[in-house]
Protein backbone atom coordinates (compact mmCIF):
# COMPACT_ATOMS: atom_id res chain seq x y z
CA UNK A 1 0.00 0.00 0.00
CA UNK A 2 1.02 3.68 -0.42
CA UNK A 3 -0.21 6.26 2.17
CA UNK A 4 0.74 9.93 2.41
CA UNK A 5 0.85 10.41 6.36
CA UNK A 6 0.90 14.02 7.42
CA UNK A 7 2.23 14.05 10.62
CA UNK A 8 2.24 16.88 13.46
CA UNK A 9 5.97 17.72 13.93
CA UNK A 10 6.71 19.85 17.51
CA UNK A 11 10.05 20.02 19.07
CA UNK A 12 8.81 20.99 22.67
CA UNK A 13 5.94 22.36 24.39
CA UNK A 14 6.42 25.74 23.57
CA UNK A 15 7.46 25.30 19.68
CA UNK A 16 4.31 25.85 17.32
CA UNK A 17 4.42 22.63 15.34
CA UNK A 18 3.05 21.97 11.88
CA UNK A 19 2.32 19.34 9.65
CA UNK A 20 4.82 17.30 7.61
CA UNK A 21 4.30 15.15 4.74
CA UNK A 22 6.02 11.83 4.22
CA UNK A 23 5.03 9.19 1.80
CA UNK A 24 4.98 5.65 2.47
CA UNK A 25 5.59 3.38 -0.20
CA UNK A 26 5.42 0.04 1.07
CA UNK A 27 2.77 -0.45 4.08
CA UNK A 28 1.46 -3.71 4.51
CA UNK A 29 -2.36 -4.00 5.36
CA UNK A 30 -1.63 -6.25 8.23
CA UNK A 31 1.22 -4.25 9.89
CA UNK A 32 -0.61 -2.35 12.70
CA UNK A 33 -1.03 1.47 13.12
CA UNK A 34 2.02 2.07 15.34
CA UNK A 35 4.29 -0.71 13.28
CA UNK A 36 3.64 1.34 10.07
CA UNK A 37 4.43 4.42 12.52
CA UNK A 38 8.12 2.23 13.25
CA UNK A 39 8.74 1.65 9.71
CA UNK A 40 8.55 5.20 8.96
CA UNK A 41 10.84 5.61 11.96
CA UNK A 42 13.45 3.19 11.15
CA UNK A 43 13.72 5.26 7.82
CA UNK A 44 13.94 8.72 9.18
CA UNK A 45 16.31 7.31 11.27
CA UNK A 46 18.36 5.39 8.39
CA UNK A 47 18.14 9.11 6.74
CA UNK A 48 19.48 10.79 10.18
CA UNK A 49 16.08 12.84 10.40
CA UNK A 50 14.41 12.68 13.87
CA UNK A 51 12.15 9.74 14.43
CA UNK A 52 8.68 10.99 15.46
CA UNK A 53 8.11 10.84 18.68
CA UNK A 54 4.40 8.75 19.91
CA UNK A 55 3.28 7.29 22.88
CA UNK A 56 2.82 2.88 23.09
CA UNK A 57 3.44 0.41 25.41
CA UNK A 58 1.30 -2.52 25.69
CA UNK A 59 0.46 -2.54 21.97
CA UNK A 60 -2.32 -5.06 22.70
CA UNK A 61 -5.19 -2.41 23.72
CA UNK A 62 -4.85 -2.37 27.42
CA UNK A 63 -2.37 0.04 29.01
CA UNK A 64 -4.01 3.22 27.68
CA UNK A 65 -0.63 5.04 26.46
CA UNK A 66 -1.47 5.14 22.85
CA UNK A 67 -3.54 7.65 21.75
CA UNK A 68 -3.71 9.71 18.34
CA UNK A 69 -5.94 11.36 16.52
CA UNK A 70 -6.06 9.74 13.18
CA UNK A 71 -7.93 11.75 10.73
CA UNK A 72 -9.88 13.73 12.85
CA UNK A 73 -10.54 10.55 15.22
CA UNK A 74 -9.72 9.68 18.31
CA UNK A 75 -7.45 5.94 18.08
CA UNK A 76 -9.07 6.37 14.24
CA UNK A 77 -11.98 5.10 12.48
CA UNK A 78 -12.34 1.78 13.99
CA UNK A 79 -14.67 1.36 17.09
CA UNK A 80 -14.00 0.13 20.43
CA UNK A 81 -10.07 0.20 18.96
CA UNK A 82 -7.11 1.30 20.33
CA UNK A 83 -4.61 2.98 17.86
CA UNK A 84 -2.28 0.06 18.77
CA UNK A 85 -5.14 -2.70 17.71
CA UNK A 86 -5.77 -0.54 14.35
CA UNK A 87 -4.53 -2.53 11.69
CA UNK A 88 -4.02 -0.85 8.19
CA UNK A 89 -5.94 -3.10 6.62
CA UNK A 90 -9.18 -0.36 7.18
CA UNK A 91 -7.09 1.63 5.08
CA UNK A 92 -7.17 2.04 1.10
CA UNK A 93 -3.98 2.39 -1.30
CA UNK A 94 -3.39 6.32 -2.10
CA UNK A 95 -4.94 7.32 0.91
CA UNK A 96 -3.89 10.70 2.85
CA UNK A 97 -4.02 10.14 6.50
CA UNK A 98 -3.70 12.87 8.72
CA UNK A 99 -2.10 12.38 12.62
CA UNK A 100 -2.08 14.60 15.51
CA UNK A 101 -1.93 14.60 19.08
CA UNK A 102 -4.89 15.14 21.55
CA UNK A 103 -5.79 18.11 21.63
CA UNK A 104 -7.05 19.92 25.10
CA UNK A 105 -5.15 22.43 27.22
CA UNK A 106 -5.05 20.20 30.82
CA UNK A 107 -3.21 17.46 27.74
CA UNK A 108 -0.01 19.97 26.93
CA UNK A 109 2.17 18.01 23.98
CA UNK A 110 5.28 17.10 24.97
CA UNK A 111 6.87 16.30 21.32
CA UNK A 112 5.23 15.41 18.25
CA UNK A 113 2.79 12.81 19.00
CA UNK A 114 3.39 12.70 22.93
CA UNK A 115 0.98 14.56 25.04
CA UNK A 116 0.92 14.54 28.94
CA UNK A 117 -1.59 13.16 30.42
CA UNK A 118 -0.84 13.35 33.99
CA UNK A 119 -4.03 15.52 34.85
CA UNK A 120 -5.63 12.33 34.56
CA UNK A 121 -3.58 11.71 37.56
CA UNK A 122 -4.88 14.55 39.40
CA UNK A 123 -8.18 13.54 38.94
CA UNK A 124 -7.68 10.24 40.63
CA UNK A 125 -5.92 11.16 43.39
CA UNK A 126 -8.52 13.72 44.56
CA UNK A 127 -11.14 10.43 45.06
CA UNK A 128 -10.54 7.79 42.41
CA UNK A 129 -9.58 5.09 45.68
CA UNK A 130 -11.25 3.58 48.53
CA UNK A 131 -9.98 4.25 51.72
CA UNK A 132 -9.41 0.93 53.48
CA UNK A 133 -7.11 -0.40 56.15
CA UNK A 134 -5.08 -3.25 54.14
CA UNK A 135 -3.99 -6.62 54.86
CA UNK A 136 -4.61 -10.01 54.05
CA UNK A 137 -6.85 -9.99 51.04
CA UNK A 138 -10.40 -10.73 52.07
CA UNK A 139 -12.31 -13.87 50.95
CA UNK A 140 -13.92 -12.85 47.51
CA UNK A 141 -17.64 -13.58 49.52
CA UNK A 142 -17.23 -11.70 52.12
CA UNK A 143 -18.62 -8.89 50.84
CA UNK A 144 -21.73 -9.60 48.48
CA UNK A 145 -21.68 -7.48 45.56
CA UNK A 146 -25.36 -8.10 43.67
CA UNK A 147 -24.09 -9.45 39.86
CA UNK A 148 -25.78 -5.98 37.81
CA UNK A 149 -23.48 -3.75 40.04
CA UNK A 150 -20.50 -6.26 39.35
CA UNK A 151 -21.26 -5.97 35.84
CA UNK A 152 -21.61 -2.35 35.62
CA UNK A 153 -18.89 -1.48 37.75
CA UNK A 154 -16.65 -3.74 35.77
CA UNK A 155 -17.79 -2.28 32.34
CA UNK A 156 -16.70 0.89 34.02
CA UNK A 157 -13.39 -0.33 35.11
CA UNK A 158 -12.42 -1.36 31.81
CA UNK A 159 -11.56 2.33 31.23
CA UNK A 160 -7.57 2.32 30.14
CA UNK A 161 -7.17 6.25 30.94
CA UNK A 162 -6.14 6.82 27.68
CA UNK A 163 -7.87 10.15 27.33
CA UNK A 164 -9.57 9.47 23.57
CA UNK A 165 -12.78 10.92 25.36
CA UNK A 166 -11.03 14.36 26.01
CA UNK A 167 -9.76 14.40 22.50
CA UNK A 168 -12.70 13.92 20.76
CA UNK A 169 -15.06 16.29 22.91
CA UNK A 170 -16.12 19.56 21.95
CA UNK A 171 -15.91 20.78 25.13
CA UNK A 172 -12.36 19.18 25.63
CA UNK A 173 -14.20 17.50 28.80
CA UNK A 174 -13.12 14.81 30.75
CA UNK A 175 -16.24 13.77 32.11
CA UNK A 176 -15.73 10.20 30.60
CA UNK A 177 -13.31 9.32 32.45
CA UNK A 178 -13.82 11.19 35.64
CA UNK A 179 -17.26 8.87 35.46
CA UNK A 180 -15.97 6.02 34.90
CA UNK A 181 -14.07 6.21 37.78
CA UNK A 182 -16.14 7.61 39.62
CA UNK A 183 -18.79 4.45 39.04
CA UNK A 184 -16.35 1.45 39.31
CA UNK A 185 -16.15 2.10 43.03
CA UNK A 186 -19.22 4.68 43.35
CA UNK A 187 -21.38 0.77 42.53
CA UNK A 188 -19.36 -1.27 44.85
CA UNK A 189 -19.90 -1.85 48.58
CA UNK A 190 -16.38 -0.99 49.13
CA UNK A 191 -16.57 2.40 47.55
CA UNK A 192 -20.37 3.46 49.13
CA UNK A 193 -18.28 5.59 52.22
CA UNK A 194 -16.87 8.01 50.20
CA UNK A 195 -19.28 7.90 47.40
CA UNK A 196 -20.56 11.58 47.35
CA UNK A 197 -17.62 13.15 48.17
CA UNK A 198 -15.59 11.44 45.67
CA UNK A 199 -18.07 12.79 43.29
CA UNK A 200 -17.80 16.41 44.49
CA UNK A 201 -14.11 16.45 44.75
CA UNK A 202 -13.29 13.82 41.30
CA UNK A 203 -15.65 16.97 39.73
CA UNK A 204 -13.99 19.76 41.20
CA UNK A 205 -10.49 18.61 40.26
CA UNK A 206 -11.52 18.09 37.01
CA UNK A 207 -12.66 21.60 36.44
CA UNK A 208 -9.83 23.37 38.03
CA UNK A 209 -7.47 21.39 35.89
CA UNK A 210 -9.18 23.28 32.47
CA UNK A 211 -11.46 20.66 31.09
CA UNK A 212 -14.38 21.98 29.67
CA UNK A 213 -18.41 20.73 30.85
CA UNK A 214 -20.09 17.87 29.56
CA UNK A 215 -22.62 18.73 26.66
CA UNK A 216 -24.26 15.40 25.96
CA UNK A 217 -23.06 15.34 22.80
CA UNK A 218 -21.38 11.34 22.98
CA UNK A 219 -18.32 11.98 20.99
CA UNK A 220 -16.46 10.51 24.15
CA UNK A 221 -18.59 7.20 24.34
CA UNK A 222 -17.94 6.62 19.78
CA UNK A 223 -14.54 7.02 20.27
CA UNK A 224 -13.86 5.06 23.56
CA UNK A 225 -11.59 1.81 22.79
CA UNK A 226 -13.54 0.64 25.66
CA UNK A 227 -17.06 1.51 25.28
CA UNK A 228 -17.46 2.79 28.13
CA UNK A 229 -21.55 4.27 28.31
CA UNK A 230 -22.34 8.01 28.46
CA UNK A 231 -24.88 7.00 31.16
CA UNK A 232 -21.97 6.54 33.46
CA UNK A 233 -21.67 10.46 32.88
CA UNK A 234 -25.78 10.20 34.08
CA UNK A 235 -24.89 8.78 37.66
CA UNK A 236 -21.63 10.86 38.11
CA UNK A 237 -24.30 13.46 37.82
CA UNK A 238 -26.90 11.81 40.31
CA UNK A 239 -24.03 11.26 42.92
CA UNK A 240 -22.65 15.11 42.59
CA UNK A 241 -25.95 16.94 42.83
CA UNK A 242 -27.82 13.98 45.66
CA UNK A 243 -24.40 14.54 47.88
CA UNK A 244 -24.68 18.42 47.41
CA UNK A 245 -28.57 18.54 48.30
CA UNK A 246 -27.65 16.03 51.50
CA UNK A 247 -24.41 18.20 52.43
CA UNK B 1 -24.94 25.75 46.77
CA UNK B 2 -22.05 28.14 45.60
CA UNK B 3 -20.02 25.16 45.01
CA UNK B 4 -22.28 23.31 42.85
CA UNK B 5 -22.79 26.78 41.01
CA UNK B 6 -18.97 26.79 40.42
CA UNK B 7 -19.26 23.23 39.04
CA UNK B 8 -19.58 22.22 35.48
CA UNK B 9 -22.01 19.69 36.43
CA UNK B 10 -23.92 22.19 38.69
CA UNK B 11 -24.14 24.46 35.75
CA UNK B 12 -25.46 22.20 33.55
CA UNK B 13 -28.10 21.57 36.30
CA UNK B 14 -29.21 25.16 36.48
CA UNK B 15 -29.41 24.96 32.70
CA UNK B 16 -31.64 22.16 32.97
CA UNK B 17 -34.18 23.48 35.52
CA UNK B 18 -34.21 26.54 33.73
CA UNK B 19 -34.58 24.60 30.68
CA UNK B 20 -37.56 22.52 32.26
CA UNK B 21 -39.14 25.77 33.30
CA UNK B 22 -38.69 27.62 29.82
CA UNK B 23 -40.33 23.94 27.62
CA UNK B 24 -43.10 24.23 29.87
CA UNK B 25 -44.05 27.87 28.93
CA UNK B 26 -43.16 26.52 25.40
CA UNK B 27 -45.96 23.78 25.62
CA UNK B 28 -48.38 25.94 26.88
CA UNK B 29 -47.68 28.62 24.39
CA UNK B 30 -47.84 26.28 21.67
CA UNK B 31 -51.24 24.96 23.03
CA UNK B 32 -52.31 28.32 23.23
CA UNK B 33 -51.43 29.98 19.87
CA UNK B 34 -54.20 26.86 18.19
CA UNK B 35 -56.90 29.06 20.07
CA UNK B 36 -56.42 30.60 16.58
CA UNK B 37 -57.93 28.48 14.84
CA UNK B 38 -61.12 28.88 16.59
CA UNK B 39 -61.77 32.38 16.14
CA UNK B 40 -60.82 36.00 17.31
CA UNK B 41 -63.05 35.68 19.60
CA UNK B 42 -61.31 32.43 21.53
CA UNK B 43 -57.92 33.80 20.52
CA UNK B 44 -58.38 37.45 22.17
CA UNK B 45 -60.89 36.38 24.55
CA UNK B 46 -58.21 33.63 26.15
CA UNK B 47 -55.65 37.36 26.01
CA UNK B 48 -58.22 38.62 28.21
CA UNK B 49 -58.91 36.04 30.60
CA UNK B 50 -54.84 35.16 31.21
CA UNK B 51 -54.54 39.23 32.08
CA UNK B 52 -57.71 39.12 34.43
CA UNK B 53 -56.18 35.79 35.95
CA UNK B 54 -56.54 35.67 39.66
CA UNK B 55 -56.92 39.73 39.01
CA UNK B 56 -58.33 39.97 42.57
CA UNK B 57 -55.38 38.85 44.35
CA UNK B 58 -52.70 39.63 41.88
CA UNK B 59 -54.51 42.83 40.06
CA UNK B 60 -54.85 43.36 36.22
CA UNK B 61 -52.14 41.26 34.33
CA UNK B 62 -50.75 40.37 37.82
CA UNK B 63 -50.43 36.39 37.14
CA UNK B 64 -49.06 37.32 33.31
CA UNK B 65 -46.46 40.10 35.17
CA UNK B 66 -45.54 36.78 37.59
CA UNK B 67 -44.82 34.63 34.62
CA UNK B 68 -42.47 37.16 33.11
CA UNK B 69 -40.26 37.55 36.07
CA UNK B 70 -40.42 33.77 35.78
CA UNK B 71 -39.53 33.60 32.38
CA UNK B 72 -36.61 35.89 32.76
CA UNK B 73 -35.19 34.52 35.81
CA UNK B 74 -35.37 31.24 33.40
CA UNK B 75 -34.19 33.01 30.64
CA UNK B 76 -31.51 35.00 32.61
CA UNK B 77 -29.80 31.72 33.82
CA UNK B 78 -30.04 29.30 30.93
CA UNK B 79 -28.01 31.78 29.06
CA UNK B 80 -25.24 32.47 31.83
CA UNK B 81 -24.38 29.13 32.27
CA UNK B 82 -24.18 28.61 28.31
CA UNK B 83 -22.12 31.37 27.87
CA UNK B 84 -20.22 30.28 30.69
CA UNK B 85 -19.48 26.55 29.96
CA UNK B 86 -18.89 27.93 26.44
CA UNK B 87 -16.34 29.98 27.62
CA UNK B 88 -14.78 27.05 29.40
CA UNK B 89 -15.22 24.55 26.24
CA UNK B 90 -13.47 26.76 24.26
CA UNK B 91 -10.67 27.71 26.89
CA UNK B 92 -9.92 23.78 27.14
CA UNK B 93 -9.08 23.83 23.75
CA UNK B 94 -6.66 26.44 22.87
CA UNK B 95 -5.21 24.80 20.02
CA UNK B 96 -7.89 22.92 17.41
CA UNK B 97 -7.27 20.10 14.99
CA UNK B 98 -6.18 20.31 11.62
CA UNK B 99 -8.67 17.88 10.67
CA UNK B 100 -11.58 17.22 12.32
CA UNK B 101 -14.36 14.37 11.82
CA UNK B 102 -17.49 14.06 14.29
CA UNK B 103 -18.35 10.84 14.86
CA UNK B 104 -21.56 10.80 16.83
CA UNK B 105 -22.55 14.65 17.96
CA UNK B 106 -26.25 14.74 16.07
CA UNK B 107 -26.70 18.20 14.29
CA UNK B 108 -29.03 19.08 17.10
CA UNK B 109 -26.27 18.94 19.50
CA UNK B 110 -23.71 20.84 17.68
CA UNK B 111 -26.52 23.39 17.17
CA UNK B 112 -27.30 23.77 20.55
CA UNK B 113 -25.21 27.00 21.29
CA UNK B 114 -26.00 28.95 17.71
CA UNK B 115 -29.23 27.70 17.68
CA UNK B 116 -30.13 29.05 21.45
CA UNK B 117 -28.69 33.06 19.90
CA UNK B 118 -30.96 32.53 16.68
CA UNK B 119 -34.21 31.74 19.26
CA UNK B 120 -32.95 34.76 21.64
CA UNK B 121 -32.59 36.97 18.66
CA UNK B 122 -36.44 35.84 17.68
CA UNK B 123 -37.86 36.40 21.32
CA UNK B 124 -36.41 39.50 21.38
CA UNK B 125 -38.24 40.39 18.20
CA UNK B 126 -41.23 38.63 19.07
CA UNK B 127 -41.55 40.02 21.97
CA UNK B 128 -41.45 43.72 20.03
CA UNK B 129 -43.93 42.58 17.63
CA UNK B 130 -46.79 40.33 19.35
CA UNK B 131 -46.39 41.31 23.29
CA UNK B 132 -45.67 45.11 22.75
CA UNK B 133 -47.24 45.68 19.32
CA UNK B 134 -43.76 48.16 18.58
CA UNK B 135 -42.85 46.52 15.21
CA UNK B 136 -46.72 45.40 14.34
CA UNK B 137 -48.71 46.31 11.52
CA UNK B 138 -51.54 46.36 13.47
CA UNK B 139 -50.48 46.63 16.87
CA UNK B 140 -53.51 47.40 18.82
CA UNK B 141 -53.57 45.89 22.53
CA UNK B 142 -56.18 43.21 22.57
CA UNK B 143 -56.42 42.54 18.84
CA UNK B 144 -54.19 39.35 19.36
CA UNK B 145 -55.70 37.94 15.94
CA UNK B 146 -55.38 40.80 14.09
CA UNK B 147 -52.07 41.20 15.23
CA UNK B 148 -50.82 37.90 14.45
CA UNK B 149 -52.44 37.64 10.96
CA UNK B 150 -50.69 40.87 9.84
CA UNK B 151 -47.39 40.22 11.04
CA UNK B 152 -47.51 37.36 9.34
CA UNK B 153 -48.98 38.76 6.47
CA UNK B 154 -45.58 39.88 5.75
CA UNK B 155 -43.69 36.87 4.44
CA UNK B 156 -40.39 37.23 5.40
CA UNK B 157 -41.41 37.74 9.04
CA UNK B 158 -43.47 34.24 8.73
CA UNK B 159 -40.23 32.67 7.09
CA UNK B 160 -38.05 34.44 10.12
CA UNK B 161 -40.94 32.67 12.35
CA UNK B 162 -40.68 29.10 11.12
CA UNK B 163 -36.71 29.31 11.27
CA UNK B 164 -36.91 30.03 14.47
CA UNK B 165 -39.29 27.38 15.68
CA UNK B 166 -37.36 24.78 13.80
CA UNK B 167 -34.56 25.40 15.85
CA UNK B 168 -36.26 25.63 18.60
CA UNK B 169 -37.33 21.96 18.02
CA UNK B 170 -33.93 21.45 17.25
CA UNK B 171 -32.97 22.83 20.40
CA UNK B 172 -35.47 21.04 22.89
CA UNK B 173 -34.57 17.64 20.58
CA UNK B 174 -31.06 17.69 22.35
CA UNK B 175 -31.76 19.68 25.03
CA UNK B 176 -34.97 17.89 26.75
CA UNK B 177 -32.83 14.45 26.82
CA UNK B 178 -29.66 16.42 27.79
CA UNK B 179 -31.48 17.66 31.10
CA UNK B 180 -32.05 14.25 31.91
CA UNK B 181 -28.69 12.87 31.50
CA UNK B 182 -27.68 16.20 33.54
CA UNK B 183 -29.61 16.05 36.32
CA UNK B 184 -28.60 11.88 36.48
CA UNK B 185 -32.03 10.90 35.78
CA UNK B 186 -31.11 9.42 32.39
CA UNK B 187 -29.96 5.50 32.73
CA UNK B 188 -28.93 2.87 30.45
CA UNK B 189 -32.40 1.27 30.49
CA UNK B 190 -34.38 4.84 29.98
CA UNK B 191 -32.25 6.58 27.94
CA UNK B 192 -33.48 5.56 24.79
CA UNK B 193 -37.27 6.14 25.91
CA UNK B 194 -36.26 9.58 27.17
CA UNK B 195 -34.39 10.22 23.78
CA UNK B 196 -37.98 9.38 22.04
CA UNK B 197 -40.00 11.65 24.21
CA UNK B 198 -37.30 14.38 23.85
CA UNK B 199 -37.98 14.09 19.80
CA UNK B 200 -41.77 13.39 20.41
CA UNK B 201 -42.31 16.72 22.08
CA UNK B 202 -39.66 18.46 19.98
CA UNK B 203 -41.71 17.12 16.71
CA UNK B 204 -45.22 18.32 17.99
CA UNK B 205 -44.33 21.74 19.39
CA UNK B 206 -42.34 22.97 16.28
CA UNK B 207 -45.28 21.24 14.10
CA UNK B 208 -47.75 23.44 16.12
CA UNK B 209 -46.11 26.44 16.40
CA UNK B 210 -45.20 25.82 12.00
CA UNK B 211 -49.05 25.68 11.80
CA UNK B 212 -50.19 29.26 12.13
CA UNK B 213 -47.94 30.92 10.03
CA UNK B 214 -48.49 28.21 7.29
CA UNK B 215 -51.88 28.77 7.43
CA UNK B 216 -51.82 32.76 7.64
CA UNK B 217 -49.36 32.54 4.69
CA UNK B 218 -52.27 29.87 2.92
CA UNK B 219 -55.08 32.29 3.69
CA UNK B 220 -56.65 29.71 6.32
CA UNK B 221 -56.52 32.60 8.71
CA UNK B 222 -57.40 36.18 7.53
S1 LIG C 1 -13.34 6.64 29.16
FE1 LIG C 1 -12.68 5.51 27.31
S2 LIG C 1 -11.77 7.11 26.02
FE2 LIG C 1 -11.90 7.97 28.09
S3 LIG C 1 -9.92 7.52 29.03
FE3 LIG C 1 -11.30 5.82 29.58
S4 LIG C 1 -10.95 4.28 27.98
FE4 LIG C 1 -10.09 6.20 27.18
S1 LIG D 1 -0.19 0.71 23.47
FE1 LIG D 1 -1.27 -0.04 25.23
S2 LIG D 1 -3.30 0.38 24.65
FE2 LIG D 1 -2.25 0.90 22.84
Amino acid sequence: MRLTLRIWRQRGTSDAGELVTYPMDDVSPDMSFLEMLDVLNEELILRGEEPVAFDHDCREGICGMCGLMINGVAHGPERATTACQLHMRHFADGDTVTIEPWRARPFPVVRDLVVDRSAFDRIIESGGYISAPTGSAPDAHAVPVPKPDADTAFEAAACIGCGACVAACPNGSAMLFTAAKATHLGLLPQGQPERYSRAEAMVRTHDELGFGGCTNTGECTAVCPKGIPLDTIGRLNSDLLRGALRS
Amino acid sequence: MVRLWRSTVGKKAVMAVSGAGLLLYVIAHMLANLKIFFGARSLDGYGHWLRELAAPVFGYEGVVWIARAGLLACVLLHMTTAIQLARRARAARPIGYRHRRPVQGSYSARTMRWGGVLIALFVVYHVLDITAGVVNPNGVPGQDYRNVTASFGRWYVAVFYMLAVTALGFHIRHGMWSAFQSLGISTAKRRRALRAIALGVAVVITAGFLSVPIAVLTGVLT
